[in-house]
């Protein structure tokens, strides 16, 4: 969501970060302002997250299911990743898959806007942004109907004979298409942020050495948008490695994600918090690796 | 001619991609006139398309109870959140401080964090810390955790106003003896407004519409998202569907009239 903030008509922030004004005499003013938001964080983020993972280590009392108590209970983790592995390895695979197919459709979206749509490019901005304001569990039930086996999509493949199991709901595909379309925002908005700082001189400059369109975008666009690539990258993979109600509306079991185990072992199953915790403390370390992998290489300013 | 192509390619492909965005938004509308019997899914042509459901939004059992939480809920998570991290982004952006460095990645986790994560550990401090204080699952934590996830992104947003900022408008305003009071109420603050307003709306549409989060520290309470996805095995009425696009009109004409103002502000200068 925060390429929603990045790239708002409201104006992106200049690339490089302002060195801040000092404020001589009244040290205590920055802690004032400070406290109270970082406060809320502590306790309701850093708090919450250190018991997630003191409740991934802790074990059941014996003979009272539901009841747990402190340990350092690394079996936890061991059966969550045993167990669960295939809705582990699912969700970064469909997670995957949709960044890429979101890549695809977002980046002509996005170049048009940064560079065919002139007085357009605000309208089409918003026609990006304003699906948004449509539920997003209204959306996946709209898409359930789409693709249903009555529906136009699956009853027109069907009578050509192109679909070859029947239905495109209760299928894998169904659950990418799904991932894809919700996340698709996230990878057009941070895309076209970049491109539309790019310098257009330089692109202009590829033509005039003679490289044709194909040779300037390989050579000189891509390369300058690939800072909104990887955030886009960033920003899809993340919600969509995370999210269950796609797989739960569009799926079937045998397409279940790590975020439907999760949030199964929370409600469903008696003495599954230790579990859960242990699934959702990994896929948290999996993700916060990526990003640190990120913000090493390109910092944090294209993010945030 | 390849350059020609790639123009129109990039165009053709543009428009297709913004239909497919709006294709279940469409859906949403013309399944709101289905005179459904059971489970609003299919097409049921006898009786459609019918008016009686946006003459009668409230008709399905506990939707407006659910639309009225989801509110009360986004209007107080914005406000809190809106403070808080407007206040936060000028410490961020204005001050040098000890401790900056890590706030700044204080603020950033959160957004970088999957929804499934910061609701299972906000459940498990909800059920196993905070109720021995006497806070159970319901209408407040959901509010907590809105007004967590939210200020982050406040920031992001004031902060990206604040460094666009040109500094010589404050000069200016202290080189004509102004003191840092009024610099600050009669330059700098009517500057960063837009960023505050557009960090309010960010806040409210991202709390009205969060079903993950809420969905785990929600306990019997009922917001709209929850309210759709619970009713979803029932069948969904189709006031949900009414009530959803009506959001979707009403936040594109909000959108829509912010740029109109924005625009005639710019070309009124």
């Amino acid at each position: 969501m925060s390429a929603l903030a990045h790239a708002g008509p409201a104006g992106g922030a200049p690339a490089g970060d302002t060195p801040p004004q000092e404020r001589q005499g009244r040290s205590w003013l920055p802690y004032l302002l400070l406290v109270p938001g970082a406060l809320w964080l502590l306790v309701f983020f850093v708090v919450p997250l250190v018991q997630l993972f003191s409740v991934s280590l802790q074990s059941q009392f014996p003979g009272y299911p539901g009841y747990y108590y402190r340990d350092v209970n690394f079996s936890n983790y061991l059966s969550a990743l045993t167990d669960f592995a295939p809705q582990f390895g699912r969700s970064l695979l469909f997670a995957g898959l949709a960044t890429f197919f979101a890549f695809c459709l977002a980046y002509p979206l996005a170049y048009a806007m940064a560079f065919k749509a002139g007085r357009w490019r605000n309208i089409m901005l918003i026609a990006v942004i304003a699906p948004f304001f449509t539920s997003f569990i209204l959306r996946t039930v709209a898409w359930r109907q789409i693709l249903a086996d009555e529906g136009p999509v699956a009853s027109t493949l069907n009578a050509l004979h192109l679909l070859p199991g029947g239905h495109i709901t209760e299928t894998w595909a169904a659950v990418v298409a799904g991932l894809t379309y919700n996340f698709l925002p996230f990878m057009v908005l941070p895309i076209y942020a970049s491109l539309e700082r790019a310098d257009h001189r330089v692109i202009e400059a590829g033509g005039d050495l003679y490289a044709n369109g194909f040779t300037t975008f390989r050579t000189v666009t891509l390369p300058m948008s690939m800072p909104g690539v990887l955030a886009g990258t960033l920003l899809t993979f993340i919600p969509a490695a995370g999210d269950y109600v796609n797989a739960d509306l569009l799926g079937a079991d045998n397409t279940k994600m790590v975020g439907n185990v999760i949030e199964s072992q929370f409600f469903k199953v008696l003495g599954g918090f230790p579990v859960a915790a242990a699934l959702s403390f990994t896929l948290m370390a999996l993700i916060l690796a990526m990003v640190f992998v990120y913000v090493r290489r390109f910092g944090t300013e294209e993010l945030v | 001619m390849i350059r020609w192509l790639t123009n129109r390619f990039a165009i053709i492909v543009a428009v297709l991609v913004l239909l497919y965005l709006f294709l279940p938004v469409a859906y949403t509308f013309v399944f709101s006139f289905n005179n459904y019997r059971k489970s609003n899914i299919v097409w049921n042509p006898e009786g459609s398309p019918t008016l009686k459901h946006w003459k009668d939004p409230c008709g399905a059992p506990g939707v407006c109870d659910a639309l009225v939480t989801s509110l009360q809920i986004g209007v107080i998570a914005t406000v809190v959140a809106t403070v808080l991290g407007t206040l936060l982004a000028f410490a961020l952006v204005r001050h040098q401080f000890r401790g900056r460095a890590a706030s700044n990645v204080l603020v950033f986790v959160p957004m970088a964090t999957p929804e499934i994560v910061l609701g299972a550990s906000l459940l498990t401090i909800f059920v196993q810390g905070f109720s021995r204080v006497g806070l159970g699952l319901g209408f407040w934590t959901i509010t907590i955790a809105h007004i967590m996830f939210c200020i982050s992104f406040v920031v992001v947003t004031v902060k990206a106003r604040l460094q666009s900022l040109d500094p010589r408008m404050e000069e200016a305003a202290q080189d004509l003896y102004a003191g840092p009071g009024a610099t600050f109420w009669r330059v700098t603050f009517p500057l960063v407004l837009p960023g505050i307003v557009g960090a309010a709306l960010l806040s409210f549409s991202l709390s009205f519409d969060d079903f993950i989060i809420t969905n785990f520290v929600s306990g019997n309470e009922t917001t709209f998202p929850k309210f759709v996805y619970v009713s979803y095995l029932r069948g969904i009425p189709a006031q949900a569907n009414v009530i959803g696009f009506s959001m979707f009109v009403l936040a594109l004409a909000l959108v829509i009239i912010g740029q109109v103002v924005g625009n005639a502000r710019r070309s009124s200068k």
